[in-house]
């Protein structure tokens, strides 16, 4: 891991307008962090904390409202080539075959044809997804969809993968394969990546760092450099008992357990 | 799944049909001299057979058809790509959609064949005025579909387009055009049916050729089996421009798992 900085937020918050009330809604507060290269930083925090707003800033989707985002000491003005994003929904074309998926980005890129080609047939291959190129996205189950919305992702050769959720609508067990598959590529790669997720031991199992949300307007309030080995297995990092260390201390600071108590108790949300 | 085995719904269905259809034509035939209807009220098949080719022989029935097909196509035709657009107009144009919408429903609302009259006022006694009737007729199923279609796109299908870096006509043509696809081919079904009504009406209101001016030439003569060589004839027209919708969309929608296709037709 080098000490080159490929994503960088700074100082960004983000408030949207409301037309109900005519109010103002801070999303996301003064958010600062940096993503050095081939480094995998999780994002958690409680529902509508504005991880998804910051996903979009990155991917030059939305202009934040104040800061600054910045994909290899560029500053975010639009989209660009070097971010790729991936979302829970499969977002797979029902009337393009798997290649044609995978080859979209880079097709809409201008890649020429016998390039995406390649590049499609060497994803499908890693992905194990070889023999479904020519089918349709409604003859695959919902982990192969989802690993063809990852390879659609990797196709266009990214320095910067934002991953909001990929895995949170498939079971858990095909979730653990989808991880591992992902784990391996980003390392073999050496891609970086920002995930999103609800889920405390995919943040742990897939990262290099989990950063700790508040509730909103959201504000990173810890950050935790996982000190663990085998980045690329998932599954290696679950067996080993310093897991639940960070999962525990993660719970604390998302204030899960007594978000319950409220619950139970007929309280405040 | 095994659709034509043995005993299945789908070939029992079929052998009931086939039953029903040669029930009908007995019930045709024999039912009307046994009810005591005069055959000038409801002439029975073998009269209206008898009727088909003497109208083929003297009456110019091949090409009454022909004319009666051509306006169809071309209303058809015209007024599912007058509805396309507009519909992916409006579509892509939320202030165009509203500032529009109230006329479209106007004349959504206005019964299309009340144009008629006022078509061939315009236009004689010649083909266009069946053809623009036509053309009103299909443009609105086929808009509606459209326009519908091409608001519900996924706006994060949309997103990750952009996020790749498409441009507005290559969101267009790779993602919003595909799909409203299926919605479109639902309209251009309806329309393929209602292009034979426009076409019609319009020929019944004014002409001296077409399956229309056949039926009321028919009816002039008080020959009943001659409307109803017009109607059997009308019948097969909308039906096989029907089946064309669907054969088309069967190439077109390929990639649908089979049972969303035309359904049982």
């Amino acid at each position: 891991m080098s000490d080159v900085v490929r994503l960088e937020y700074r100082n960004v918050t983000m408030r949207f307008s409301q037309t109900a009330n005519r109010g103002v809604l801070t999303a996301v507060q003064g958010v600062s962090f940096a993503v050095r290269d081939g480094e995998v930083v999780a994002l958690i925090g409680p529902s509508g904390c504005g991880k998804s707003t910051l996903l979009n800033i990155g991917s030059g989707l939305t202009v934040p409202s104040e800061g600054l985002a910045f994909v290899d000491g560029e500053r975010v003005a639009g989209p660009n080539a070097h971010v790729a994003f991936m979302l829970q929904k499969d977002l797979l074309l029902p009337w393009r075959t798997v290649a044609e998926n995978v080859m979209l980005g880079v097709e809409i890129q201008g890649v020429p044809a016998v390039e995406r080609q390649k590049r499609a047939r060497a994803l499908l291959a890693n992905f194990h997804l070889a023999e479904f190129s020519d089918h349709y996205p409604h003859q695959l189950s919902g982990g192969m969809r989802q690993r063809v919305a990852l390879a659609r992702t990797l196709a266009v050769d990214p320095h910067v993968l934002l991953l909001d959720e990929p895995f949170s609508a498939v079971d858990a067990q095909t979730r653990m394969v989808l991880q591992g598959d992902l784990a391996k590529t980003l390392k073999q790669a050496g891609k970086t990546a920002l995930l999103i997720t609800h889920d405390l031991a995919e943040a742990v199992t897939l990262s290099d760092r989990v950063l700790v949300m508040s509730r909103r307007p959201g504000t990173i309030v810890d950050e935790i450099v996982i000190d663990m080995p085998d980045r690329d297995n998932p599954l290696a990092r679950r067996h080993d008992p310093k897991l639940g260390d960070y999962v525990a201390r993660l719970m604390d600071r998302l204030d899960i357990g007594h978000a319950a108590l409220e619950q139970a108790a007929g309280g405040a949300p | 799944m095994n659709g034509g085995t043995r005993g299945s719904p789908t070939r029992k269905g079929a052998v009931a049909s086939v039953a029903l259809l040669i029930v009908f034509l007995y019930a045709w035939e024999w039912g009307p001299s046994l009810l005591g209807i005069p055959s000038f009220i409801v002439p029975p098949l073998s009269a209206v057979a008898a009727e088909f080719v003497h109208a083929w022989r003297f009456d110019h029935l091949l090409l009454h058809t022909g004319v009666t097909v051509a306006e169809v196509l071309a209303g058809f035709i015209l007024g599912s790509l007058l509805g396309a657009f507009v519909g992916y107009l409006l579509g892509m144009s939320p202030v165009a959609e509203l500032a529009l919408s109230p006329y479209i429903l106007a004349l959504q609302i206005a019964p299309k064949v009340a144009f008629a009259p006022l078509f061939i006022l315009w236009m004689g006694f010649t083909v266009y005025p069946k053809i623009l009737v036509a053309i009103l007729i299909v443009f609105f199923p086929v808009m509606v579909n459209v326009l519908t279609a091409v608001r519900t796109v996924d706006p994060d299908m949309i997103n990750l387009a952009r996020a790749f870096k498409a441009t507005r006509a290559q969101i267009f043509w790779k993602i919003e055009f595909p799909t409203s696809m299926p919605p479109m081919f639902a309209g251009l079904r309806i329309g393929a049916t209602l292009a034979v009504v426009g076409v019609v009406v319009g020929e019944l209101v004014g002409g001296n050729v077409g399956l229309g001016y056949l039926l009321t030439f028919g009816e002039g003569q008080a020959n009943t089996p001659l409307v109803f060589v017009a109607i059997v004839m009308l019948t097969i027209v909308g039906g096989i421009a029907y089946l064309g919708v669907i054969l088309i969309e069967r190439r077109v929608l390929h990639y649908l798992p089979a049972r969303r296709v035309g359904g049982n037709i």
